[in-house]
């Protein structure tokens, strides 16, 4: 059957990496891109594209309808909805994109070495990893959040903290199947160290799993973070995100739906943003995985 | 046998889009006879019989011409009338024996399928029927093993399966592709054997599409030669292989191992020794190997007790002179990669000492690993795995001189790009990825690799196995030049006797993790003294149909199989030798 493979190369044209790599992404993760690219240029652009201060109180305009003093209505307090979607994405992406970040440095360096490895200190590592996965990504991140307070940087840590098996089980399946190759053999055989194996032959070949992972992930920290806010151990108020909003929202749901529905919506565009990417990625780098999800 | 073929195939041409990659094949099978199709990948062999299976990939794939089995254009039935014939009227045998079958479902089961899916038997009529059919390609007790999963058979025993799963439904062509060439060559004999038997029996054509000449000898009644998708020769056995007129096809012809049987000589009187000397050609050698035993633990129950230990390799002596090849031979799991794996610190050494230019390598410090793994580089036998996908080609040559300080910037790429010229690439693809190489090529990557450390010995672990005739024979003589060149010696690890033959000055023989065998290639090869050489030997496939049942075929029974896992305190019985050459020493019965 070789003579298959010898003929499909021979059709294939040969582009550049990259070029082949953007041409082979399909529609509904341009889509997702575009959509998480708006947001980043929203969020950047938050003062400019704001209409009104995202903490001033306006006693006089509480729960105003969306019109054209107000483009998404005033809350409870008489704060723009639609300033503090702006800011609010400001803290959602951050918070998403360093959390998985850090999760992913984290988890792929620990599962690369229980990997390779292998052994005792494969067993230590990945059991530490299934104590933490054990754990629902929320109940774990509002323990960590109500230990060590709700700062900027103390819910990354504990979002960071929650997502990072899922990249060490992932690293270390990657690494197992590259390990008993006879391309690290042959490095072996040369007296190439470990971590030189391990960082410049292994790594390339996981690293494409590992970054469908972030993405993936990177719904799911937005996720948490808007769950957090949302029983309130996200950011302090007046400090505007997401989940608060939702929160904030779900007191007068009934005279004034749109206060937690604006907000549920930003949350469900950026996850389903994220998703997106994350599955088309995904059937660019491996197609075999397409019909499985 | 009549007149009237069972197939005929006229003016096939199969393409992949606009690529062609079969032009123009006629050939014709009559029942009860044997059409080989030789050629070597990429020729169109394989893609030929899957358009007449009807299996081409359906988008790309496109066969035109004509295709008539019985009567019957195949080309021009549909899917579902296709699928009567396959597996009714035609049935394939594949190479690989391991994948093919079902790991999950018993063998009965995946046998009985077939036959009620083809014959429509029930109940117990099926089951004798499919119980009939193990008995038919001698598995031995068909009634236990009908209950027993894939991975309970060997290999050969596998592809009888697979042979008896061919015949469940009375073809009336088999298509067999490389259906031996993941077998050792004594069961490659066995079941070339029982195919040529049953087909007598049957009056069933054959396709037996192969590389090896050898086999060719051994089955073939006509054969057609094919290179980059069209025939160059075709003829009846006897003519090609005494009178080949393209060279194409000498070429592939000489690539079958000529010494073997030449010299069956039993004058010289064996000498009885009591301990082997460990004997190579000049005054110092480059590699000495002393009672090398290599064991894995085997570990049962709940806390994972070592109960026992696979021998592996087990007292092992032998050494290599400069400038010296010495082949290992033995078929799979004697022990011959695992040598090569221990020498180089990649599989654990049990006990023993190994010596490289005199000086004994001591495994657990590490100045003398390195230094170790300066003098000794490995050549695998994959091409495609044992380079990373990612690197370029000439990092991964700079890459190990770098690693142990040994050229670096300007000094490193010029050692690289004449390294590149001097195994017969251009240095100006240096920056190329792996995969933009043939498999030659990429095997000639991994030589100037293993060279860029101007290292004393390279062992090379079936490094041309993999390979098609015409590379393989392209790679012996570089690897034979780079040796008259550069005075590297080489420990040559390979099942394929043909290389041995053409590469190596010595040869030892291995078997269950023993030397069996050792001495000159002529005096191995051409005088065989140990019952298990002579077997392996036999076994090879001749060298032309002429010689068809001259030799006897070696029989299963010969050898009862041994288990290499052995009790914790196994002691190995003391070895004695009998010498029947200078240098040539026999293992002698215990």
């Amino acid at each position: 059957m070789s003579e298959r493979s010898t003929a499909t190369v021979e059709i294939r044209e040969r582009k550049s990496g990259f070029r082949s790599f953007v041409s082979k992404l399909n529609i509904s993760t341009w889509a997702g891109l575009i959509i998480v690219l708006a947001l980043l240029a929203a969020a950047i652009f938050a003062p400019q594209l704001a209409t009104h201060s995202p903490s001033k109180q306006n006693i006089m305009d509480q729960l105003a309808e969306p019109g054209s003093q107000y483009l998404l209505g005033a809350d409870q307090f008489g704060r723009d909805i639609w300033t503090r979607l702006l800011y609010g994405a400001r803290y959602s992406l951050t918070i998403g994109f360093f959390a998985i970040v850090v999760a992913l440095f984290a988890g792929t360096f620990i599962g690369m070495i229980a990997g390779y490895r292998g052994g005792r200190i494969d067993i230590i590592f990945m059991q530490v990893m299934d104590v933490v996965l054990a754990f629902p990504s929320l109940i774990l991140g509002l323990a960590l959040v109500a230990l060590m307070g709700a700062t900027l940087t103390n819910i990354i840590i504990a979002i960071a903290f929650t997502a990072t098996p899922a990249f060490a089980r992932i690293a270390r399946a990657g690494v197992i199947t590259q390990r008993d190759r006879e391309y690290v053999q042959a490095c072996q055989a040369m007296g190439f160290s470990g971590p030189r194996i391990l960082f410049r032959h292994i790594m390339p070949a996981i690293l494409p799993e590992v970054m469908v992972m972030a993405s993936l992930w990177m719904a799911t920290a937005v996720r948490t973070e808007a769950s957090l806010a949302f029983i309130g151990l996200g950011l302090a108020p007046p400090t505007p995100t997401w989940g608060g909003m939702v929160r904030d929202g779900f007191d007068n749901i009934l005279s004034a739906f749109h206060l937690a529905i604006v907000p549920s919506l930003a949350i469900l565009l950026l996850v389903l943003a994220f998703n997106l990417i994350g599955d088309g990625l995904r059937d660019v780098i491996d197609p075999r995985l397409k019909d499985a999800s | 046998m009549s007149d009237k073929p069972v197939i005929s195939v006229k003016d096939l041409t199969i393409s992949f889009g606009k690529t062609t990659v079969v032009h123009d094949l006629s050939f014709e099978i009559a029942a009860g006879s044997t059409l080989a199709l030789v050629g070597e990948s990429g020729s169109g062999k394989s893609v030929t019989s899957l358009a007449i299976m009807g299996l081409l990939p359906d988008r790309i794939g496109h066969a035109k011409g004509s295709v008539n089995l019985e009567g019957r254009e195949l080309l021009s039935l549909s899917e579902r009338e296709m699928r009567s014939v396959r597996g009714g009227r035609v049935s394939m045998i594949f190479q690989e024996p391991m994948t093919s079958m079902n790991p999950v479902q018993r063998i009965g089961d995946q046998l009985a399928e077939v036959i009620r899916i083809h014959r429509g038997l029930r109940g117990e009529d099926l089951r004798a029927a499919a119980i009939e059919l193990l008995r038919t390609v001698r598995i031995p007790d068909p009634e236990t093993r009908m209950a027993q999963y894939p991975h309970t058979f060997s290999g050969g025993m596998r592809q009888r399966v697979m042979i008896a799963m061919a015949l469940a439904c009375d073809p009336a062509l088999i298509i067999a592709d490389e259906p031996t060439t993941a077998l050792d060559v004594t069961v490659q004999a066995q079941t070339l054997a029982l195919l040529k038997d049953l087909q007598q029996k049957t009056g069933t054509a054959v396709l037996f599409i192969t590389h090896d000449m050898g086999v060719v000898a051994e089955v073939a009644d006509h054969v057609l030669v094919m290179r980059h998708g069209r025939e160059i020769e075709s003829g009846t056995v006897h003519e090609l292989f005494s009178n080949p007129r393209d060279p194409y096809t000498r070429s592939l012809i000489e690539a079958v191992p000529s010494l073997v049987g030449k010299l069956a000589d039993d004058t010289i009187p064996a000498k009885p020794i009591e301990h082997l000397p460990v004997t190579f050609p000049g005054d110092q050698p480059v590699l000495e190997v002393n009672d090398l035993s290599v064991r894995f633990p085997v570990q049962s129950g709940f806390l994972s007790r070592t109960t026992g230990m696979v021998h592996a390799v087990d007292q092992v002596s032998f050494a290599i002179g400069k400038a010296e090849t010495l082949g290992l031979v033995g078929e799979s799991g004697s022990g011959k990669s695992t040598i090569g794996k221990a020498i180089i610190n990649l599989a654990p050494m049990h006990s023993g000492d190994i010596k490289v230019s005199g000086e004994t390598i001591n495994y657990s410090d590490p100045q003398s690993l390195a230094r170790m793994r300066r003098d000794v580089q490995m050549i695998f036998q994959d091409p495609f795995g044992s380079l990373d996908s990612r690197q370029s080609i000439g990092s991964a040559i700079i890459e190990p001189m770098k690693v142990h300080g040994l050229a670096k910037g300007r000094e490193a790429v010029e050692k690289m790009e004449w390294l590149m010229d001097r195994v017969g690439l251009s240095p100006a693809r240096s920056s190329s990825l792996p995969h933009e190489f043939s498999g030659g090529q990429r095997q000639r990557i991994c030589i100037a690799r293993a060279l860029a450390m101007s290292p004393k010995l390279i062992i090379a672990d079936e490094a041309v196995s993999a390979l098609d005739v015409t590379i393989k024979g392209q790679i012996i003589e570089l690897m034979i030049d780079l040796q008259a060149e550069l005075g590297v010696s080489y420990l040559f690890i390979s099942h394929d006797m043909g290389a041995v033959e053409r590469i190596c000055d010595r040869v030892a023989v291995m078997y269950f993790g023993e030397i069996v065998e050792i001495g000159q290639r002529e005096d191995v090869i051409g005088r065989p003294g140990h019952d298990y050489t002579q077997r392996l030997l036999s076994a090879i496939p001749i060298t032309h149909p002429n010689l068809r049942g001259q030799r006897p075929l070696p029989s299963g029974a010969v050898a009862a199989p041994r288990s290499p896992i052995k009790p914790l305190d196994f002691q190995s019985p003391p070895s004695s030798w009998s010498m029947a050459a200078e240098g040539h020493f026999i293992r002698r019965a215990v």
